[in-house]
């Protein structure tokens, strides 16, 4: 590991100015992923700034009905949250089937938000990546890609997005708050992850040297009736090979209101619109869901090695409103 | 200038205090081991995916690898070497020890650390992924095996004593022998014997 200096932050103001621009320095939280990218040289800081302390860790009531999540909110206290479980199971679903009780305590929802890919090609500093090193080639597009992107992707990257928070707060409309030293700013979840495309390497819309400050989650009286299902190749403790957020209010048989994203399909969480336009006002049937998931993934394009997560996510959006359906009907 | 890349910090762990320089790239787990000789907590992958160096970082169960020493300044850590009162082994570690909760033991100080982390968010009414409806209204799940394999998942026992992890815990629960034993799906003769 690279040698380099550490400052705890006081405040906001302070974190941005001990950040000042550098792009050598980098904000800490809970560490999970960048001390872990540290130790393999994928990340090399010359500063640190701890922000893990500073006063966003709170989970509150939005005037409009909605909530507003602070950036240092751990991922278990996210999860544990009677607001969180109440308004937006899929929420609280989706970060439980995520990492460890041991790395939930310590992950932050800044954190989260801003984790890097799992890719084997990224981790490894002995390997190209147009990720880590733009311009150096993927070797994953020929080689080792089982679990790689099949909708969005670029012929530069193929990597997947590893978070499942942020496959629900896709579903969810949420919106990302940051200060600069310039003011705040936000961004809705939708625009936050950047595509791929020819520059793999910048992931984010977030401005040089931004400190995301929380989330607010827009009320939604759908995501009372929500859910989050995870493929992994083991029963816990593992990334998704594939999982779907969705929502689903459904009346006299008809849908009338649905939300649909997809986790470990592509570069980003990925909404699936074109699914959603099919289940709205649609009859609440297995055959409008299977219409719906085939609608959207006529996208995909699957690697040699990945073909199976299209049938995969066909059969899993299909079951979660199909179970979502049949709560609905108790 | 050079930044500075080292620090005088002070630690406070199983209700002692600690006052050491190090370098910044010092984790949590290799100060515990290489500079206070605490050395229970145990390196398995040092890339937080096995959970040997769990330590309790204010209560909560932590992976001490991909804590930085210098970030866990101001935190109280407890190690395996604190869990117990005096000569009284914590009732976890009774449990692990009465149910041979362990082959080799190289994972099991984290094992209870982690143990007593889970069993604390257990009682508190957090969910798992296991506990399938989240909503705060649903009565708290019972610790049944599926719900302590879930919430045990970072973990990991290299010897797979993971039959006998789950009764110590369960039993360290305070579940009673007979839902112990039926929580458990019995996978060998030894187990159900």
């Amino acid at each position: 590991m690279k040698e380099f200096d550490y400052r705890r932050a006081p405040d906001v103001p302070g974190a941005l100015a001990l950040l000042d621009d550098r792009p050598d320095a980098r904000y800490l939280a809970g560490g999970t992923n960048l001390v872990d990218l540290m130790k393999s040289g994928v990340e090399r800081p010359a500063r640190l700034v701890d922000v893990r302390e500073l006063p966003l860790d709170r989970v509150e009531p939005t005037p409009d009905g909605g909530l507003r999540i602070g950036a240092t909110v751990t991922n278990s206290d996210l999860a544990a949250h009677p607001e969180v479980r109440r308004r937006y199971p899929v929420l609280a679903q989706a970060v439980l089937a995520g990492a460890s009780g041991q790395l939930r305590n310590m992950a932050t929802v800044g954190g989260n938000l801003l984790q890097r890919t799992r890719c084997a090609y990224f981790t490894d500093t002995a390997k190209p990546c147009n990720k880590r090193a733009p311009g150096s080639g993927c070797p994953a597009v020929t080689g080792e890609h089982h679990n790689h992107a099949v909708l969005g992707a670029s012929r530069s990257c193929v990597a997947v997005h590893p978070s499942d928070m942020a496959v629900a707060l896709a579903a969810l409309d949420a919106v990302v708050h940051y200060e600069t030293a310039d003011g705040p700013g936000e961004l809705p979840l939708g625009w936050f992850y950047l595509p791929a495309g020819d520059t793999p390497h910048r992931e984010t819309a977030l401005p040089a040297g931004a400190l995301i400050t929380g989330l607010t989650l827009p009320p939604a009286p759908v995501a009372a009736r929500s859910r989050y299902r995870k493929v992994r190749e083991r029963a816990s403790y593992a990334f998704a090979i594939g999982s779907v957020a969705a929502a689903l209010d459904v009346r006299d048989g008809v849908v009338r209101d649905a939300r649909l994203a997809f986790g470990a399909v592509a570069s980003r969480p990925w909404r699936a619109r074109t699914a959603e336009r099919v289940l709205i006002g649609a009859p609440a049937t297995a055959r409008t869901y299977a219409d719906a998931a085939g609608a959207e993934l006529a996208a995909a394009r699957p690697l040699p090695h990945n073909g199976y997560k299209v049938p995969l996510m066909h059969n899993l959006t299909v079951a979660v409103l199909s179970e979502l359906t049949g709560e609905a009907a108790r | 200038m050079a930044l500075p890349t080292s620090s005088v910090i002070t630690l406070h762990i199983n209700g002692e205090k600690h006052t050491l320089p190090v370098d910044h790239r010092t984790t949590l787990l290799d100060a515990l081991r290489e500079r206070l000789d605490l050395t229970g907590t145990k390196k398995g992958c040092d890339q937080g995916q096995c959970g040997a160096c769990t330590v309790l970082a204010d209560g909560r169960r932590t992976v001490a690898c991909l804590q930085l020493a210098v970030a866990a300044e101001g935190r109280e850590i407890t190690t395996i070497e604190g869990v117990a009162d005096g000569g009284r082994l914590h009732p976890v570690q009774q449990a692990f020890l009465d149910l041979d909760g362990y082959q080799c033991g190289y994972c099991t100080p984290g094992q209870i650390c982690s143990a007593i982390g889970m069993l604390a968010e257990h009682a508190a009414g957090w969910p798992s992924a296991a506990s399938g409806d989240v909503r705060p209204a649903a009565a708290a799940a019972p610790l049944t095996a599926e719900e302590i394999r879930e919430r045990m998942s970072g973990n990991l026992c290299r010897c797979s004593a993971y039959t006998s992890i789950v009764e110590a815990v369960a039993r360290a629960a305070g579940a009673d022998a007979a839902t112990a034993a039926a929580v458990v799906p019995a996978q060998s003769g030894e187990a159900v014997a």
